[in-house]
């Protein structure tokens, strides 16, 4: 039997089970239909697109936001990246947006995100992503926006069982409790599964008209778009974060291993996304373009990192991070000489400048596959 | 273009940043601005070429003019 403790404006916690139940409805406004908004997070998936449309079509107002903290996998990515300039470039939140009709707001947390990722209540998922955190954190930026604009609920797209840490059955109260929106969090996809929320008790929107899905499979979702005549959209599942990925989560791993404690600032956590990382010793790291895209980005560090060039041969842009003499930059030299088109030549010319501006130029030899050990790679080769 | 009388002209530098900034930037300045100022944003993410001119369709805001001058966007924007 549940045992409550009053937490607020008319919720109450069961302090057995925390989950939380609304004693009462007064403050419920059921006598002024059409008249509410809600605002839903646009990750720019498929999920926040259907969530959002659900509501739409029972006649609800809904802006969406969308939040940046810099780990943000598409964008970016593709913008760097020049073997991707063929394929139409687009903001896929913007577009969910534009699809719907609806206002868009970006919201910049790069700097309020850092506690989340640095020392999550939750801890991490398989590689560094907090998602627990992160979902109540959004959630918690979701509400405060929802209360200075005077809208009435929160809608997102998550789906019971989806996702292997937010999204499990127990851990989707915690983000309604933690993030303080409690039920004026409402989860059309598979609002049927969980207690109903004030927008349904209150009658603004149909419960009935709202969804059960659960689990991994994504055909309920795909299903749902081509009822909605939606035949466009961004990946449907997951991977929009660089956190879960285990290779950025190395390379993030290494950095603060490096400096010796856990923070970063968003340069950092742009160039753990770009080339290859190799740490050829513990005091320094060599950030290696993979094509042209990438070394466009890179140059555009060069002011404030040594960095290498190939003069003789077609080859990669290098950022050298942290501390080298005379006979590191040698090695790294040979190491970018390795990455260019001559690879396989008895020497290659290669241009280097430190960050005092002091500029050489030296002929090495590169190395050889062999003489580049694994260990020197951080995440992916 | 054409400047009219009253219209202020304000400049957003966003070189070098990646989506979403550019669009972020420009969504935080154009909240600062009049109705009828001119924005005129530079950018280098080719991107910004589609996200600008989305967001200010979604939001109710006119692109009156794009140019590209080497990797350089400029995006002109009239605020409503």
């Amino acid at each position: 039997m549940p045992v409550f403790a009053h937490i607020g404006d008319f919720h109450y916690l069961c302090i057995i089970c925390y989950d939380y139940r609304p004693l009462l409805d007064n403050h419920a406004d059921k006598n002024m239909p059409g008249n509410h908004k809600a605002v839903a997070l646009i990750s720019g998936g498929l999920d926040s697109m259907l969530a959002t449309k659900v509501i739409l079509e029972q006649g609800i107002h809904v802006e969406g936001i969308n939040f940046f903290t810099g780990f943000c996998v598409e964008g970016h990515t593709h913008a760097i990246r020049k073997k991707s300039h063929s394929q139409p470039k687009r903001n896929n939140a913007l577009w969910v947006a534009e699809q719907l009709g609806i206002k868009l707001h970006f919201i910049d947390v790069i700097d309020e995100y850092k506690g989340i990722v640095i020392n999550p209540k939750h801890g991490y998922g398989a590689n560094m992503n907090p998602c627990l955190d992160c979902k109540g954190f959004m959630v918690k930026k979701a509400k405060q926006w929802m209360e200075e604009h005077r809208f009435d609920f929160i809608i997102t797209g998550e789906v019971m069982g989806q996702r292997p840490m937010s999204q499990r059955k127990n851990a989707m109260p915690i983000v309604a409790r933690e993030s303080g929106a409690y039920d004026r969090l409402l989860r059309p996809l598979c609002a049927r599964l969980l207690t109903p929320t004030l927008p349904e008790r209150a009658g603004w929107v149909d419960r009935e008209q709202l969804f059960d899905f659960s689990g991994r499979s994504r055909k309920p979702q795909m299903a749902l778009a081509r009822q909605y005549g939606i035949n466009d959209y961004a990946q449907p599942a997951g991977g929009c974060c660089f956190l879960t990925n285990e290779h950025y989560a190395a390379k993030l791993s290494d950095l603060w291993l490096t400096r010796g404690r856990k923070e970063y600032e968003l340069e950092d956590i742009m160039l753990l996304k770009v080339g290859r990382h190799l740490r050829p010793r513990p005091y320094f790291k060599l950030i290696i373009g993979r094509e042209e895209g990438e070394n466009n980005f890179l140059n555009g560090y060069r002011q404030r990192y040594t960095h290498i060039r190939t003069l003789s041969h077609e080859g990669p842009t290098a950022l050298l991070e942290g501390h080298a003499d005379n006979t590191d930059l040698k090695l790294a030299a040979q190491v970018v000489a390795r990455f260019s088109q001559g690879r396989m030549a008895p020497s290659v010319k290669v241009h280097v400048t430190v960050t005092n501006g002091e500029t050489r130029t030296l002929d090495v030899v590169p190395l050889s596959n062999n003489e580049i050990p694994a260990s020197w790679y951080i995440g992916a080769a | 273009m054409v400047y009219r009388r009253g219209m202020t002209h304000h400049t957003l530098d966003a070189r070098h940043l990646l989506c979403p900034l550019p669009v972020i930037r420009t969504q935080n300045r154009m909240k600062t601005l009049n109705k009828g100022d001119v924005l005129v944003v530079t950018c280098t993410d080719p991107g910004a070429v589609n996200d600008i001119p989305m967001w200010c369709r979604i939001n109710g805001h006119t692109v009156i003019g794009t140019a590209t001058t080497n990797n350089e966007i400029m995006i002109t924007i009239r605020s409503e």
